[in-house]
């Protein structure tokens, strides 16, 4: 029960700081925004590669093994992509670059 | 040995497993042979992921990231479920509670962002498609979810409950999105990406993970913002947004066309590009019809041949144009374009006034006055960007069609407005063709 209370307690300090942190990237940003906030969510792999390794049995392995794949898309191609995109933010000037590195 | 660690980090059982079983066979056999099945799918989905981040075009990024919600979802769901039978029979409430919450919103998810995927994608028809008592339906079906829930964190030993509620969700994602238009897709994707990160929240609840829970509740919190940023943007509140409503304006609307008898006046490429070269400043407004003609390059080349010309060129952005939050600032950035030149709706609205030539680019109720004087009009009181007041105002469109409200748009009859109809990127190439 005292887990429950402490995930909570953590939850809703990570739900502040991330309302803090993310409501000061500019509107300009809030594609690549998505994109990384995404990636960063990808990290469930590290459920999955719980359920996928962990040798339970066969069902828990192929769900797991399903989840670790999707979940892999979504980091590697997630912060590709945002790369990709603050690369084009990047290039302009050198004042494009304070606005790329603040968002990453 | 750093998956050993890392096993050990995120459950000390696997670690132990490891050791033991690298104790007695080759090490590095062992670590194949253990992890054979990560290993495999995590290089198929690097792969995967590179393959569609390096390819896709800016312009699709909305699905882009759309089907990365429904990964996302998909997963948490999956690792739910994988919980589930894996420690049926000793899951304690609070544990089933939490992995209740993970397979509702992963399976709502999943099915919610495949569908607007496909509809992004034109796979699905992007009209909303609706059907009679759909918002009584879908709200009773989500409170009869939300009961299963209930009842299944009472009683986790029940597996046909466990799994109808796990089934629920996916039927629910379907019905939710299916009644939305195309316009109103970028609070769609922001929900969903609230979602998901709700999801990967209570995956981290399940499994007794603190970086899980870190992680869901920034993406859930950031997905929140948008898409409360995007409600105000489109003056919706954010309980109309959250029960579905804000599809059904259409229908509403389209008794409100009247302006039947009005009459548009058309331009030549070479009206507009006259207009353009005379203008010592143009402000350009992008909407989605920029993305659909994939025009953003040659806007870019007409910005710099403007631009030689001594002319100022800004964009205005509005929050909700294109199909998700910053969709048109990707774009613009894409071709080039100083990110310096691109303004917001609060930062340039008062400049209209003072500009030449507005040059609207693909964008419809973005740019409709109705919005601010006429209370009968569906998208009343939403910010809209006053391409009306510039001393005129050139549309670039395909045809008369109305936008998604279904409503005519005053701007197109007012008298310094023009019309130039056509594809916006062949119009622009030959607008370029005509200055350079």
């Amino acid at each position: 029960m005292l887990e429950i209370f402490l995930g909570l307690y953590i939850f809703m300090l990570a739900a502040f700081v991330g309302y803090g942190v993310i409501k000061g990237v500019p509107a300009l940003l809030h594609t690549p925004l998505m994109a990384f906030t995404n990636a960063i969510s990808g990290i469930s792999l590290v459920g999955s590669l719980v359920a996928a390794g962990a040798h339970y049995n066969d069902v828990s392995t192929v769900l797991g093994a399903i989840a670790v794949l999707c979940a892999t898309i979504n980091v590697v191609g997630g912060f590709w992509i945002t790369d990709r995109m603050l690369r084009m933010f990047k290039k302009q000037d050198p004042k494009a670059d304070a606005a790329g590195d603040a968002a990453s | 040995m750093v998956f050993a660690i890392w096993g050990t980090l995120i459950h000390p059982d696997i670690g132990a497993y490891y050791e033991k079983i690298a104790g007695q066979e080759g090490a590095l056999a062992a670590f194949f042979q253990t992890y054979k099945w990560i290993l495999l799918t995590f290089f198929i989905g690097s792969a995967i992921g590179i393959a569609i981040s390096a390819l896709i075009p800016m312009t699709r990024m909305p699905e882009r990231i759309a089907l990365s919600h429904a990964f996302g979802g998909l997963a948490a769901a999956l690792v739910g479920v994988s919980e589930y039978y894996r420690e049926y029979g000793h899951i304690d409430h609070t544990t089933m509670g939490a992995l209740g919450f993970e397979v509702l919103f992963g399976g709502l998810t999943f099915t919610g962002s495949l569908m607007a995927f496909g509809k992004l994608s034109g796979l699905i028809p992007g009209r909303n498609i609706t059907w009679p008592l759909q918002n009584q339906s879908n709200i009773l079906m989500f409170g009869g979810t939300f009961v299963l829930l209930v009842l299944v964190t009472i009683d986790p030993s029940n597996q046909v409950l466990f799994y109808a509620m796990a089934a629920m969700p996916l039927l629910l994602g379907i019905l939710f999105v299916a009644p939305i238009g195309g316009a109103d897709m970028p609070v769609v994707i922001t929900l969903l990406n609230s979602y998901a990160g709700l999801a990967a929240s209570a995956t981290g609840f399940a499994l007794n993970n603190n970086v899980l829970i870190i992680a869901g509740a920034i993406d859930g919190a950031s997905g929140f913002i948008l898409s409360v940023v995007m409600s105000k943007a489109m003056n919706r509140s954010f309980r109309n947004v959250l029960f579905g409503a804000f599809g059904k304006v259409d229908e509403e609307d389209a008794a409100l066309a009247t302006s039947g008898g009005e009459r548009v006046q058309e331009a030549s490429v070479g009206d507009a590009a006259m207009l353009l070269s005379g203008a010592g400043s143009v402000i350009v407004c992008p909407g989605y019809g920029m993305a659909v003609a994939q025009a953003q390059h040659v806007v870019g080349e007409l910005a710099e041949i403007l631009e030689a010309n001594g002319t100022e060129v800004r964009y205005a952005i509005h929050p909700v144009a294109g199909r998700m939050p910053g969709h048109m600032n990707v774009l613009l950035a894409e071709a080039k374009i100083p990110y310096t030149a691109l303004m917001e709706l609060e930062e340039i609205n008062d400049d209209f006034k003072n500009t030449d030539v507005a040059l609207v680019v693909g964008a419809n109720d973005v740019v409709n006055p109705a919005a601010k004087h006429n209370p009968a009009s569906s998208i009343y009181g939403m910010p809209v960007l006053n391409a009306d007041l510039a001393r005129s105002c050139i549309v670039l469109k395909r045809s008369m069609r109305p936008g998604f409200a279904g409503i005519e748009n005053e701007l197109f009859f007012a008298p310094n407005t023009v019309l130039t109809f056509g594809d916006a990127k062949d119009t622009l190439t030959k607008v370029v063709e005509a200055l350079s």
